[in-house]
């Protein structure tokens, strides 16, 4: 007989999404958190403070002078073989971009949470895509959530995805700005035992040394190891390969570790890489990432109860890209509006756009897809307007042609 | 590409050195050389403190320096903190 694994007893707490992610890493055993506070990130870095002040976490807490210095102290401590944390948003993400890559290229397995906030100027504290999407290609896993629970969830899921010997990828959570970060929600929390057994002590592989000694890979002096140092045309491209292999890796870890997570909480977010909403028959969809998924499950809801063959399709993870379930989710629609959160600009549309237009170009179907860029800067993206856009759907099912592939959705003429 | 180095699939992540880094001959950066005179040379050492790769060294038998020119970059960083002028660069 099977034994099935047991449901973990959980709390109902009232949390923001800052809190529950604070939270997470509360019960994560993490060994150092290193930051420098930016609205609306702020909280995470606040509520975890108290942790450490009130002894509920025996986790070594740097206030750094900036947001480069707080991910380099965060990917020295990773290199030492540290279980390690650190969350930003906007111009803090931005001053950090340096060490991203570095934090990858040393295959350093740091967490960090990303509040979604717009970029200056003009200064805007508010929600957009724009900060985290300008990072894709550092190689960092990323993870968008819909809500104050998946932030809790995912944050957990992302050490044990990070720190997975075979990935060994730095892994980013992100969470929309005020949407979630600032509005309380109904998260329910895992005991601390369930945590602590389900993210484990983090497993520090082997590597050769310069000694032609194989040695764990952490910076240790007893088995001293150099990380990262120069290394010129005849072995880079070699490394980056590497980095490639493991974000190739990458999906099937998120994939099990989602699926071993959801064995003790219950919950799920489609295969932990895509979580499709009234797909399966579906004519017309969207496709987001965020927060605002949750509000088309509304939309998609009215229009179902209309006859509408409306679905969504929501990116859970954007790197790695989920090529292949994308394909498979939503191939067979005939006509897809892309939401983005973010603008590229003088671009043919904007980055989800892009990648998920391109990856229909192989499949065996070419459903008519079409971009919208939407709620720049935390300019709210109400009900009406996602109806607008399944009307326009409807209108490209209709006519079969495409008026604009690409417009601005709730911005004043 | 020549057939001895290793591909992605056998270095080790992360860049970790798998060699010593002494099998980069940086000689070949340089542009100027330094040449010693030994004549004014006080054998201080000053110049074995300075350089930056460990391209100097001290001869114990001779008594005296010696550039290690497969790994000297030519900065010039010696010739310049010698209080002597006993080092010249020299282009090469």
């Amino acid at each position: 007989m099977k034994r099935k694994m047991a449901l973990a007893k959980q709390t109902i707490l009232a949390l923001s999404g800052d809190e529950a992610v604070a939270y997470a890493v509360k019960q994560s055993d993490v060994d150092l958190v290193a930051a420098y506070p930016i609205t609306p990130q702020t909280i995470i870095v606040e509520r975890f403070s108290e942790y450490v002040h009130d002894g509920e976490v025996d986790t070594e807490f740097m206030c750094a002078e900036s947001e480069h210095s707080a991910l380099t102290a965060c990917l020295a401590a990773a290199a030492a073989g540290a279980r390690t944390f650190t969350a930003s948003a906007s111009a803090g993400l931005a001053l950090m971009h340096e060490i991203l890559y570095v934090t990858a290229g040393c295959r350093a397995p740091v967490v960090m949470a990303i509040v979604n906030r717009a970029l200056s100027a003009p200064i805007n504290i508010h929600c957009d895509h724009a900060d985290s999407m300008v990072e894709r290609d550092a190689s960092w896993i990323q993870i968008y959530v819909e809500n104050s629970q998946e932030a809790y969830d995912s944050t957990i899921q992302a050490f044990k995805i990070a720190e997975d010997p075979d990935i060994l990828l730095p892994a980013m959570v992100m969470l929309d700005a005020f949407f979630l970060s600032h509005t309380l929600e109904s998260v329910n929390v895992l005991p601390n035992e369930a945590v602590l057994k389900f993210v484990g002590t983090r497993k520090i592989p082997l590597v050769r040394s310069h000694e032609d000694k194989l040695v764990p890979f952490k910076l240790d002096p007893e088995n001293p190891l150099t990380m990262g140092p120069l290394d010129l045309y005849d072995y880079y491209f070699e490394h980056k390969r590497q980095q490639e292999e493991a974000m190739q890796r990458a999906p099937q870890t998120i994939k099990q570790v989602h699926d071993e997570y959801g064995k003790i909480s219950g919950r799920r977010y489609g295969n932990g890489l895509v979580d499709p909403y009234r797909l399966e028959d579906a004519e017309i969809a969207t496709i987001c990432v965020g927060s605002t998924a949750g509000t088309t499950k509304t939309v998609v809801d009215q229009l179902r109860a209309k006859g509408v063959k409306a679905g969504l399709l929501r990116l859970r993870t954007y790197r790695p890209f989920p090529s292949q379930d994308i394909t498979k989710a939503v191939g067979n629609v005939k006509a897809i509006a892309v939401m983005d959160r973010s603008h590229s600009f003088g671009a043919h549309g904007s980055p989800i756009f892009h990648e998920l237009r391109h990856v229909l170009y192989d499949a065996q179907t070419h459903p008519q897809v079409v971009n919208y860029i939407y709620g720049l800067g935390g300019r709210d993206m109400p009900q009406t307007l996602i109806h607008e856009i399944y009307k326009d759907l409807q209108k490209i099912v209709k006519t079969k042609r495409v008026e604009k592939p690409v417009q601005f959705i709730g911005v004043r003429e | 590409m020549t057939s001895k180095q290793k591909g992605w699939k056998e270095v080790p992540i992360a860049g970790v050195c798998w060699t010593p880094t002494t099998d980069y001959l940086t000689g070949d950066w340089r542009t100027f050389k330094p040449v010693l005179d030994r004549e004014k040379c006080t054998k201080c050492l000053l110049c074995y403190v300075y350089c930056p790769d460990g391209a100097i060294e001290w001869k114990r038998k001779e008594e005296e320096i010696e550039f290690n020119y497969k790994y000297c970059k030519g900065c010039g960083i010696c010739a310049n903190e010698c209080t002597q002028e006993a080092i010249k660069m020299v282009l090469e």
